[in-house]
Formats: C-alpha cells, structure tokens, sequence
C-alpha cells in the first residue's frame, strides 16, 4: 500500500499517482463491507455461533443420559422424561427403575456437570481477562483450593450445613475463593507488570498452602467424614437433590450475567488497566465485580464439585482460537463448550470403570495438565507479556 | 460530528501545580532517589495546538501524560480540560473528549486490528442506552472506525491478529482507535518510535491535518528533537518534573538550554526547506568527511 491518506490530499501528486488513486477507490469499497463482516462481531454471528453451540450442548447432554451403569435408551429416556413432566415428580416410581436412575441419579448429575463445566470456563474467560495471563484459571491460581478451604473449615465446625434447608457452604467457599483471589491480584499487580509465569508461580504456592491446610483440616476430622470429603475435593460430581441444583442454578445465572454484561468491559482490560481507563473503562468498578462475581462462581461450584482443574484454562483457549477474543461471543460460547465439555468428562468418568466411579476431577487433570504444560512450552509469543 | 461542541479559542488544558509520585515504589523502579516524578508543574495548551513535550529519561514526560488522561490521578495541583476540573468528570466523559496513545501496547489476545480499532467506540457507547451492556457496534461506528484505519494505513490488516503484526503496524493501528474515538484533544507517547521514516512521516502528517481541519488539539511526548522541532508549534523541555522552558520551536531548541538539560554538546542549526531549528550531536572527534 505505497497509495495512502495524506498523499492523496497532497497537491504535489503527479497526474499518474493520481491516475491510480482514482483506480484504487472503487477497489476499497469492498474492503469496508468486509470490516463488518469478517473482522467484528455482529449480533447475527453472535447469534449463530450461539445457537449453534447449544445445539452441540443438547446432543451431548442427551447422548450423556444414554451411557451409565445401566443403559437407557433413547427412546425410553424420552418416553421417561415426557411422563415426568407430564404427571410429575411425585409418580416417579411407577414407572420402573430406570425411570428413577434416569430422573434421580443421572439426569441432575449430567446437568449438574453441566453448569460447573460453565461456570468453570466463564471465570478461567474473566479473570484471563483481568490478569492478562491466557494461563489463567480458578485451579491453577489456587482460587478454587480457597474456596474449597473456605467450604472445608465450615463442614469441620458443622456451620455450613443448612441454613432455612438450604446449604450455606457456597458462602462460606465464596469467602474463601474471594480471599485467594485478592492475593493472587495483589501478586500479580504490585509490580506493575508481572512476567505470565511468576504469577502461575504465585498460584503454585497458594495452592499448596491452601491444600496444606486442608488436607490438616481432614486429618483432625472423624473418619467417615475426611472420607467423604477427600473425595469430594478430588473433584467428585455426585448427584445433588433438587432443591441444591435450584441454588445453584440462582448462583450461576446471577454470576453469569454479570460477568456477560461486564463483557466488553473485559474487552478493553486485555489492553491493560490504563489504556483500559483512558477508554472510559471504570476500571477499579469493574475489577471489583470481576472479583466478587469469579469468586461467587468458584465458591458455588467448588462447594458441590470439589476441585475441578483445567477446564477453565483449556476452553477458553481453545474458543478463542476459533472464535476469536472478543468477549461478549468469547465468555457465552466458553460456557457452553465448558458445560458440554465436563458432561462428556464426566460420562468418560463414570463408565469407562463401571460400576464403579473415577472422580471427574482427576479425568480433566489427566487431560487438562499435559496440554497446559504444552501450552507453556510452545506458545512462548502470546506469553511474553 | 461533534463540530458543533468544539471549543473556539479557550484552553484545552491548564494545568496548576501538579505534583505527582507514584505510589508504590515497585510501579517504577527508578532508583534515582528522587521521590517526585513531577514537582509542580504550572502550564497551559492552548484548543488548537500541537504542543510537543521533550526531555531526558525520567524527566516525568509519560507520568505527565497519564496525568492528562487522568489514566493516573497526581497528588497535588489541578487539571482543568476545557474549562471542567478534570478530577470531578467520569472516565467515559474524559475519553470522549480525550484519546491518550499509549507508549507500549502489546496484546496477549488475539483481538483483530478492527476489533481493537472499534475499541475507540467504548466511551460513546457508555452514554448510550445498551442491549445489555453489548453495544453492538452500528453502522456509525464501522464507518468511523474505517475512515481511521484508512487514515493509519492499516484497512488491509483489518482481520489480522494484532499479536502477530509489525510493532509499526500495531501502533499504527492504535493511533486508529484514539482516532476512533473522536477526541478533541490527542496525546501520544512516543508515537513515532517504532515506525520507519515513511510511516513517521506519514503520522506526523495525519496529525498535521487532523489538527488543521478539525482544530484537533495534540500533546506530542517525544525523544527526537528534530520531530518535534518541525511538527509542533510550541514545545515543552522538561527536567526533573520541572518546566525548564516552554514556547515555539526557536525559543527552546537552542545549545545553550539543551546543553544545560542534557548536559552534552549538540550542535543547532537550520532545517533547509522549514527553518526550524535542527539538532544534531557532534560526532565523533576527527570524523570529518573530506570534502569533494
């Protein structure tokens, strides 16, 4: 592009040069309809990705109800689902045992993987964001450890447990991640501008502090219970009741939408705090929500599925890559591969050694780690910040 | 166009007593003891100008221009942006109003050059009513965002990753966005440092221009002395978070004030085409070229 702005006002042009700027301009019109179509979001292609991924969620979810320690199919999954809603929750047990395993055990387990897989993914999008560390994620920086140490103390004193019927051990792991997240904040911006990997390393350490902890928190409990809740942190999905999945779900549509409406304020936060703020991003508000909303989400999810890792970090990268980085698609479309992404995990789960049960936890480690360690070796160009 | 809200001859800055020091001692590792990064500083630009801020390293050149942007906020003294005390106005009504361009900005995410140009838009979105919090971006926007990045040179790289272009062609297309954003005043940090003569050139020109047809008014931080002397109308020397001098080209590019602030030999002389003074270093002893 040797033609260019100013030498076109220019009065100096020779009649050539001027010959080929005329032959330029019809060239660049369709470059302008391009901008539009291929370079920035628009509603219809935000529209079509999404409706798009959850047709993809919808078929895993349903493909995940068939698979189990005893096969349903299809068609009888559907005969089941339509009579439930059709009579009700209270006529379940007329119509046979595998209506009971589909509606009781399978179905609030696969939705409940469902929306920790999401809720996972939308805080690894958020805080990669706010931490400008593509290597972000509420496990690896030890957020999800606080708040599991958070939900650990209240089961050792027995105050989490019910308040009104309803379990308040989300808040006291909101407490917990919350607290991990400002001193993993803190770390990353005393010094201005922190290398990706000191931060992980911040992360590292915080782990094993909050891991140490834990783990002394369940030596000094009774036996059935440190059982119970070692399994728990290995990252267990066990099927919740129903009322728990409606509190949940509250937690996670509240989280969700306020991290989406935060959405191009995230945008802008990738460029760093003060570019952010010299484009009218306010940003200590929005930093603020960022951390309560990322904790609420990890201490809600944390307190019913334990330590689930990695999923926050290789979703949204692999979204990224195929979408591209703009937040209001990037943070939605993360979500729902995140949810689908844990459903498929925890199918793999908890039939590959059926009947018996692996803790979907340690299948996403399995998964997760070695591609987070490739990640750190060959991506170095976008980790030289 | 926001012809109408341009202010005529009034100030676009006049800035009492300012005094600044960053906070925390690990934000900027100086090292040099000295506490205050800007120690009073009293001083005017006028609406319409192209004032070029000079002076050594640590001389509180880039703290003075966050300080505009209200990027930072000083500790003491007041800014007050076109009659308005900066400190009492939102941060979206600041960046409609001002665009900083930003020394170093090098982005980790793969954001397109026409998503990070269309960044500009965000201040005018936040007045706005918006489908929850999204600010699609309309027509308005592409077309502003498109007249910019023509302006910049950088439409043929609208769909690449800004992560994986030229440092150029990155600060070319930033350059775009604080135009994006319709500014009325521009402060740039730098602007030229990592772009071929061609191309710093070509941004002083668009400068040049945006600033005659639109009465845009520029704030210039720059090392190279000689750009400065040909494209700005008044320049500002600092040292030590201090004015040392401010006034037209002729009055601060002089060896006796820069001796003084650099503390080396240069030698002043004539541009040959503008007149404006010129500044080149001695070179090294005994190294004349025989002449032909």
């Amino acid at each position: 592009m040797s033609i260019t702005g100013w030498q076109r006002e220019s009065s100096k042009e020779s009649e050539a040069t001027a010959a080929a700027v005329c032959a330029e301009t019809p060239v660049e019109i369709p470059t302008v309809t391009a901008l539009t179509e291929r370079s920035v979001l628009s509603a219809r292609r935000w529209f079509v990705t999404m409706l798009t991924l959850a047709g993809i969620s919808l078929l895993v979810i349903t493909a995940s109800l068939r698979f189990g320690a005893e096969e349903i199919g299809f068609s009888d999954s559907a005969r089941i689902l339509l009579e439930a809603f059709r009579y009700g929750a209270t006529r379940i047990d007329l119509l046979g045992p595998s209506s009971v395993i589909l509606l009781q055990v399978r179905l609030p387990r696969v939705l409940l993987a469902f929306m920790v897989g999401s809720s996972l993914a939308a805080v690894g999008v958020a805080l990669q964001a706010l931490l400008r560390n593509p290597l972000a994620d509420p496990y690896v920086l030890g957020i999800s450890s606080g708040a599991a140490l958070g939900a650990a103390l209240a089961m050792l004193f027995g105050i989490g447990t019910t308040v009104l019927a309803i379990s308040t051990l989300p808040l006291w792991a909101f407490v917990g991640g919350l607290m991990a997240i400002v001193i993993v904040y803190r770390v990353a911006a005393s010094y201005g501008r922190l290398p990706v990997h000191t931060l992980l390393l911040a992360g590292v350490i915080l782990n094993a502090i909050f891991s140490a902890l834990i783990m002394f928190i369940t030596s000094i409990m009774d036996p059935n219970r440190s059982f119970s809740t070692m399994f728990w942190l290995m990252g267990a999905l066990t099927a919740p009741n129903y009322p728990t999945m409606v509190v949940l779900v509250l937690y996670l549509v509240v989280g969700g939408s306020i991290l989406l409406w935060q959405s191009q304020s995230l945008n802008l936060l990738t460029l760093g705090e003060e570019p952010a703020r010299s484009l009218g991003v306010e940003v200590e508000a929005v930093k603020k929500t960022i951390f309560f909303t990322s904790a609420l989400l990890t201490g809600a999810v944390v307190s019913v599925s334990g330590l689930i890792g990695f999923v926050g970090m290789v979703i949204p990268h692999a979204v990224r890559m195929v979408i591209g980085a703009d937040h209001r698609l990037l943070l939605p479309a993360s979500a729902l591969v995140g949810g689908t992404f844990l459903v498929a995990a925890d199918t793999v789960a908890r039939t590959v050694l059926a009947p018996a049960e692996i803790p979907v936890g340690i299948v996403t480690a399995l998964g997760g780690g070695p591609l987070f360690i490739y990640l750190l070796l060959y991506r170095k160009s976008g980790l030289a910040v | 166009m926001r012809e109408t809200e341009r202010p005529g001859n009034r100030l676009a800055y006049r800035v009492e007593r300012l005094r600044f020091r960053y906070r925390h001692d690990g934000e900027r590792q100086r090292g040099t003891g000295k506490e205050w990064a800007l120690t009073g500083l009293t001083f005017e630009v006028l609406s319409g100008e192209v004032l070029g801020v000079i002076g050594p390293n640590g001389s509180g050149k880039t703290s003075l221009l966050k300080l505009l942007a209200r990027v930072l906020r000083p500790q003491e003294g007041e800014i007050h942006l076109f009659g308005s005390l900066l400190a009492a106005m939102s941060q979206d009504a600041i960046a409609r109003l001002v665009a900083l361009v930003p020394q170093d900005s090098r982005q980790i995410f793969p954001f397109t050059i026409a998503e990070t140009v269309m960044m500009g838009r965000f201040p005018h979105h936040r007045s706005r009513s918006r489908l929850f919090g999204f600010g699609w971006e309309g027509p308005e926007d592409i077309r502003l965002a498109t007249q910019a990045m023509k302006e910049t040179d950088v439409v043929h790289l609208a769909h690449r990753s800004i992560e994986n272009v030229s440092g150029g062609e990155r600060q070319r297309a930033i350059i775009a966005r604080a135009l994006t954003q319709q500014p009325q005043v521009l402060l740039l940090d730098e602007p030229t440092a990592f772009l071929d003569l061609h191309h710093q050139l070509e941004i002083c020109m668009i400068l040049r221009r945006l600033n005659e047809s639109r009465g845009l008014t520029v704030v210039l931080v720059s090392h190279d002395l000689n750009l400065a002397s040909q494209y700005c109308d008044r320049l500002m020397l600092l040292k030590e978070g201090e004015v040392i001098r401010i006034g037209a080209p002729q009055e601060v590019i002089r060896p006796d004030v820069l001796e003084a602030v650099y503390h080396c030999e240069v030698l002043v002389d004539r541009h040959p085409l503008s007149g404006l003074p010129r500044v080149t270093l001695p070179g090294r002893p005994g190294g004349r070229v025989a002449e032909a």
